[in-house]
C-alpha cells in the first residue's frame, strides 16, 4: 500500500446539445460538469485546495454539511406536449432542494443560512424562503447521487415561484464555471440574447458521484466519492428557416475551454436521417448514440477539443438550414397540468390533470404537491378519479398546514392506467391575511408553486446501467437502476391565486373619521357641559378712563 | 523560501501578494423605488450612474450595494430582454453584462435600507448584502423615485421620512460607519430630504428645492415610459468628464443642471461638512484609487499547505459501498412505515384545561372521597 501525495484529479466537461424541434424552435441545452476530487466524508478535513470545483460553493458545503444541493432558476414554462421532455427539468421561479448529511442536528437552522447565504451568491431573493414554503417530502426527491441512507428528516425543498431570472442571476453563475465565460462554450452566454427567448432556466446541481467510471458497475466501487457539480441552462429560442449559433448568440465558437477536457457541441440529427429536414453545416463525420429519455438519437457531434473542428477561419459557426416542413412530434408519455377553479374569492378548487399517452402500459407515479398556508385545503374533498372512475391512491401522505408556520403537503402514489387522463381535485377556502402580511401589489395575487409529478415511465429502448465515460452528459443525469424504465419528473403551471384584500386606505380613514367624530361630538358635548357664561364688559375708550381716573381721587362715582 | 520556489510548487493554489491599501476604500450606494404609470425613469438612473461611472473609476462590485425595486429588464413588457437604455437612440445598455443587484424586488423596504445603512442585518446575511464600511469609508448614496415633502416612497406602500434618515445618519456616524458621506436625491421635493441631517460630514445634493417638482427627460416612445429624469441626466453628463486623476470638486457638482436645464432649482447643502467643499475631490465619492506599493525585498514565506494524502488499495475495504438510490422504490414507498412524530409536552391550552377541570372535580367532590373513587 503506498502513500502518495496524488495530484488533484479535478475534472471539467462541457457540451452543448442542440435540438431543432418540429415547430421551427431550438432547444439548446448548456451542461457543464466539474468533478471535485475530495474525501466528502471524512470527518474533520479541512478542505483548502480548490482547483476547478468553485470555492464559494465549496465552502457552503463543508459549511452547511451539504451532502446535495439542487438549485434551479427560471422563466417560463416548459410546455411538455409542444417541445417534448427537457434534459433536466425544472419549476418556473426559483426552486431548492437540499440533503444534509446525516450528522447535522439542526437542520431548520442549516436549511436558514443555507438559503441566506445562496441568495448572497446567486444575487436572488432566496432569503425569502423560510418555514412558511419549506416542505419536507417523505417520498419524493429521492438523492440523484451516491449515499445509502434516505432519511427524509435531511431533505428540505422550498420554490419561489415569483422569482425572475435576470443577468444579476446569471452573472455569478457564469463565475462559478472554471473558465468563466471567457472560453469555451460559456462564451455564447450572452444576456441579451439569452434571455430573448421562450424559456430560460440555469441551474446548478451538485452531488457526490463515483469517481470511477470506466465500465464498473457502480455497485462495486468501493472508492470514496466526489462531487459532481452540475451547471446547465436550458433555452427555447424561437426561430425561422435559418438558425445560427450567430444568430441565436451573437458570437461564435473560438475555442474549447483550456481547462475541460472535453468540449463537445451535440446536434439532434434523428429526424433528419436523410437529409429531408434539414441541412447541418459544416457537416461532420463524427456521430453518436445515446438513449435519451427512453428513445434512442443520434447526434453529431463536434469536438471542441480539436483544432479541425474549426476549420480555416478558427471559429465554428453551426448553419442549420430547414428544408421541409417538421412532421408531427412523438406525443410524451406523461404530461401534467393544473389550474384553479371556482369564482368569488371566499372557495375554489385545484385540479392536477394527469395524463397517460402510452397506448397499453399503466405505470405509478408520485403527485408532490405543497399549497401554502393561506389556502385552507379540504382533505375530506380530495378526490382522485381516472377514465371517470375512482382511483384510490395506494400510499398517501398528508401534512396540514399551520398558520404562518408550515405549507400543506401532499404527496400520493398513483397509479395511471394506460393512456388516461387521471384527475385530482381538492376545495380549498381563502384566508383573509394580516395586514402586513400583503406584498405591495397584492391585486397582483399570489402565487402557489408547481406541483411535481415524478414517475418511472417505461422506455421504448434498453437503456443501459453501465455507467461509461463515453456517454454524454445529458444522457446520464439521472442513474438508471433497470433498464425497461426511465425517471422523469414533470412540473405543472403554478397557480395565481387572487386573496380577498383588504382596502389599504382605511386606517387612514379610520383614523380621520374617528377624529373627526370625536372633536365634533364629545367636543361639543363637553362645551355644553362645562362651559360658563360670563357678562363681559366693553373697554372703555381712553377719554372716558382719564375721566374715570379722575372721578376715582376727587370720589365721586364712576362713568360707564 | 524564495519567492519564486513558492510559486512553482506543483498542484498548489496560489495565495496572491499581499496589496496595501492606502487610499480608504470607498463605498458607494444606490436605491431606486417603485415606479408608477406616470414616469418610469428611475431604473435607468442608478444603473447609469453604477455602469458607466462608478465602475469605470474605480469601485469595485464588492463595495457596491444596489437596490432595484422593480424589475424591468427582464419584464415580460420590455420588448429587448435583459437590456434597459438610457437614451432613446439605444447606443449603451445600462443593465450590462456583469451587473449584480443585491436587493432587488419585495426586498427593497425601508427596513432593509436603514438595516443596510446601520448594519443591524441578521447574522447570515450574505457580505454582499453589507454595508461593510468602517471609519475611513467615504460612502455615496444615491437615491431616486418619487417622494414629497420630507418623505420618499418605497414600493408604492411605503415611505422614508427625512427624520428617520437624519437618525439613521447619526447611528452610523455614533458608530463610525463612514468618514464623509456624500447623499444625492432626485425626487419631487428632494431639498426637504436632507434639511434635517444633524450628523457631521454629511454633504447632501438635491435635485430641487421644497414645493418643486423634479422632471423627467426623454421618453422612449417604443414602451411608453421615460428614461430619465434631468437632473440624474445631466449630472452624468458631468461625470462623463471625470476621470481616476480628475481634479474636478464639488463646487462643479453643485453648478449641475442650473435651472434653465433642468427647470427645478437644484440644492445642496454643506454646513455639516468640515472640508471646505472647493478642496473635495469628485472621486473622492465616486472612484476609488488603490496605491501599491512595491517592494524589492526577499520576502520570507512559510512552507506552503501539504496537499492531502490519498492513500490507495486495501484501506478503502474500510468504507462500505455506496450505491445510486432508486428513484421511485414504489415498493418501498408503499410499504413506509409512518414518520415518528417527536412527542411534545401539552401545550399551555391543554394544560390550562386539564387544570380547569381538575380543580372543579375537586371542588365538587373533596379530596376525602377520593379513595372512593380510585
Amino acid at each position: 500500500m503506498g502513500i502518495t501525495a496524488a495530484a488533484a484529479r479535478d475534472e471539467f466537461q462541457e457540451e452543448l446539445v442542440i435540438r431543432p424541434l418540429h415547430s421551427g424552435d431550438i432547444y439548446a441545452s448548456f451542461q457543464f460538469r466539474t468533478l471535485w476530487d475530495t474525501d466528502f466524508l471524512q470527518e474533520g478535513q479541512k478542505v483548502s485546495h480548490y482547483r476547478l470545483f468553485p470555492k464559494s460553493l465549496g465552502q457552503v458545503l463543508s459549511k452547511f454539511s451539504v451532502r446535495e444541493l439542487h438549485i434551479s432558476f427560471t422563466q417560463g414554462f416548459w410546455r411538455t406536449m409542444q417541445w417534448g421532455q427537457p434534459f433536466i427539468p425544472s419549476p418556473p421561479g426559483a426552486e431548492l432542494w437540499v440533503w444534509f448529511h446525516d450528522t447535522v442536528s439542526d437542520v431548520d437552522g442549516n436549511w436558514k443560512e443555507l438559503t441566506n447565504v445562496l441568495s448572497g451568491i446567486f444575487c436572488a431573493s432566496l432569503n425569502f424562503i423560510d418555514l412558511t414554503n419549506t416542505v419536507q417530502p417523505s417520498a419524493s426527491f429521492k438523492p440523484l447521487g451516491l449515499g445509502n441512507a434516505t432519511d427524509h428528516r435531511f431533505l428540505r425543498y422550498a420554490t419561489l415561484p415569483r422569482e425572475i431570472v435576470c443577468t444579476e442571476n446569471l452573472t455569478p453563475w457564469k463565475k462559478l464555471l472554471p473558465c468563466g465565460s471567457k472560453a469555451g462554450l460559456a462564451v455564447l452566454l450572452k444576456s441579451e440574447k439569452l434571455f430573448h427567448s421562450s424559456f430560460h432556466s440555469q441551474a446548478v446541481h451538485i452531488r457526490p458521484v463515483c469517481q470511477h467510471k470506466n465500465g464498473l458497475d457502480f455497485a462495486k466501487i468501493l472508492d470514496a466519492p466526489s462531487f459532481c457539480i452540475h451547471l446547465c441552462i436550458n433555452c427555447y429560442l424561437h426561430l425561422f428557416t435559418e438558425w445560427s449559433l450567430f444568430k441565436m448568440f451573437s458570437r461564435t465558437l473560438t475555442e474549447a475551454c483550456p481547462l475541460a477536457t472535453s468540449s463537445k457541441v451535440y446536434v439532434d440529427i434523428t429526424d433528419n436521417p436523410e437529409g429531408e429536414l434539414f441541412e447541418l453545416s459544416p457537416a461532420t463525420p463524427l456521430l453518436s448514440q445515446a438513449v435519451v429519455l427512453g428513445d434512442r438519437r443520434t447526434y453529431s457531434v463536434f469536438d471542441l477539443t480539436r483544432a479541425e473542428t474549426f476549420g480555416q477561419l478558427r471559429s465554428l459557426n453551426l448553419l442549420l438550414r430547414w428544408k421541409g416542413d417538421g412532421g408531427e412530434m412523438l406525443r410524451p408519455l406523461l404530461h401534467a397540468e393544473r389550474y384553479v377553479a371556482g369564482f368569488g374569492l371566499q372557495t375554489g378548487e385545484i385540479h392536477t390533470v394527469i395524463y397517460n399517452n402510452h397506448p397499453y402500459r399503466a405505470f405509478p407515479v408520485l403527485l408532490m404537491d405543497s399549497v401554502p398556508w393561506y389556502l385552507q385545503l379540504y382533505i375530506h374533498t380530495l378526490t382522485v378519479t381516472s377514465k371517470s372512475r375512482d382511483n384510490k391512491p395506494s400510499y398517501i401522505h398528508y401534512q396540514p398546514a399551520k398558520d404562518r408556520h408550515r405549507p400543506h403537503l401532499l404527496e400520493m402514489l398513483i397509479q395511471l392506467p394506460p393512456h388516461s387522463m387521471t384527475e385530482v381535485t381538492v376545495q380549498f377556502e381563502r384566508a383573509l391575511l394580516k395586514w402586513t402580511e400583503y406584498t405591495p401589489d397584492p391585486n397582483h395575487g399570489f402565487y402557489v408553486g408547481s406541483s411535481v409529478v415524478s414517475a418511472l415511465v417505461p422506455s421504448m429502448v434498453a437503456m443501459s446501467t453501465n455507467f461509461t465515460q463515453d456517454q454524454p452528459l445529458f444522457s446520464s443525469f439521472v442513474p438508471v437502476k433497470e433498464e425497461s424504465s426511465y425517471f422523469v419528473r414533470v412540473y405543472t403551471e403554478p397557480l395565481l391565486v387572487n386573496l380577498p384584500t383588504p382596502d389599504f386606505s382605511m386606517p387612514y380613514n379610520v383614523i380621520c373619521l374617528t377624529c373627526t367624530v370625536v372633536a365634533v361630538g364629545y367636543g361639543s358635548f363637553y362645551n355644553l357641559l362645562t362651559r360658563t357664561f360670563q357678562v363681559d364688559e366693553p373697554s372703555l375708550p381712553l377719554a372716558k378712563r382719564l375721566a374715570n381716573l379722575i372721578r376715582r381721587i376727587r370720589g365721586v362715582p364712576l362713568l360707564t | 523560501m524564495e519567492l519564486r520556489e513558492f510559486i512553482n510548487f506543483p498542484g498548489l493554489t496560489f495565495p496572491g501578494l499581499k496589496i496595501t491599501l492606502l487610499k480608504p476604500d470607498i463605498f458607494f450606494k444606490q436605491w431606486y423605488s417603485w415606479y408608477s404609470k406616470i414616469h418610469s425613469s428611475h431604473l435607468e438612473s442608478p444603473l447609469e450612474v453604477f455602469h458607466n461611472h462608478v465602475y469605470r473609476l474605480g469601485i469595485p462590485d464588492s463595495h457596491i450595494v444596489l437596490m432595484l425595486a422593480d424589475d424591468m429588464a427582464c419584464n415580460y413588457r420590455n420588448p429587448k430582454p435583459a437590456t434597459v437604455f438610457s437614451h432613446k437612440n439605444m447606443e449603451l445598455n445600462v443593465y450590462g453584462d456583469d451587473v449584480e443587484v443585491d436587493y432587488r424586488g419585495y426586498e427593497v423596504t425601508v427596513e432593509n435600507f436603514l438595516r443596510v445603512l446601520t448594519g443591524r442585518l441578521p447574522p447570515s446575511t450574505p457580505r454582499s448584502k453589507r454595508l461593510l464600511s468602517d471609519d475611513r469609508s467615504n460612502i455615496l448614496i444615491y437615491l431616486t423615485g418619487h417622494g414629497g415633502n420630507g418623505f420618499l416612497k418605497f414600493q408604492d406602500s411605503e415611505e422614508i421620512s427625512n427624520m428617520e434618515l437624519a437618525d439613521a445618519f447619526e447611528q452610523m456616524w455614533q458608530k463610525r460607519r463612514y468618514n464623509e458621506l456624500l447623499f444625492i436625491i432626485d425626487t419631487c421635493q428632494g431639498a426637504s430630504m436632507y434639511e434635517r441631517f444633524y450628523s457631521p460630514n454629511l454633504m447632501a445634493l438635491a435635485s430641487s428645492q421644497v414645493g418643486e417638482d423634479s422632471l423627467s427627460h426623454q421618453p422612449d416612445l417604443g414602451i411608453g415610459v421615460h428614461l430619465m429624469d434631468k437632473y440624474t441626466f445631466y449630472l452624468l453628463e458631468f461625470l462623463e468628464e471625470v476621470h481616476p486623476a480628475s481634479q474636478a470638486n464639488m463646487n462643479d457638482l453643485f453648478k449641475v443642471c442650473p435651472q434653465s436645464q433642468c427647470v427645478s432649482t437644484p440644492g445642496h447643502r454643506t454646513d455639516l461638512f468640515q472640508r471646505d467643499p472647493g478642496s473635495v475631490l469628485i472621486t473622492d465619492f465616486f472612484g476609488s484609487v488603490r496605491k501599491v506599493e512595491i517592494t524589492k525585498d526577499t520576502i520570507n514565506l512559510t512552507s506552503p499547505v501539504e496537499p492531502p494524502i490519498k492513500r490507495s488499495g486495501s484501506s478503502d475495504i474500510q468504507i462500505e459501498s455506496l450505491t445510486y438510490v432508486d428513484q421511485l422504490p414504489v415498493a418501498e414507498i408503499i410499504h413506509q412505515k409512518p414518520k415518528q412524530k417527536d412527542w411534545h409536552p401539552p401545550d399551555g391550552f391543554i394544560l390550562g384545561l386539564w387544570t380547569l377541570i381538575l380543580l372543579v372535580f375537586f371542588q365538587t367532590y373533596g379530596i376525602k372521597h377520593l379513595k372512593h373513587i380510585f
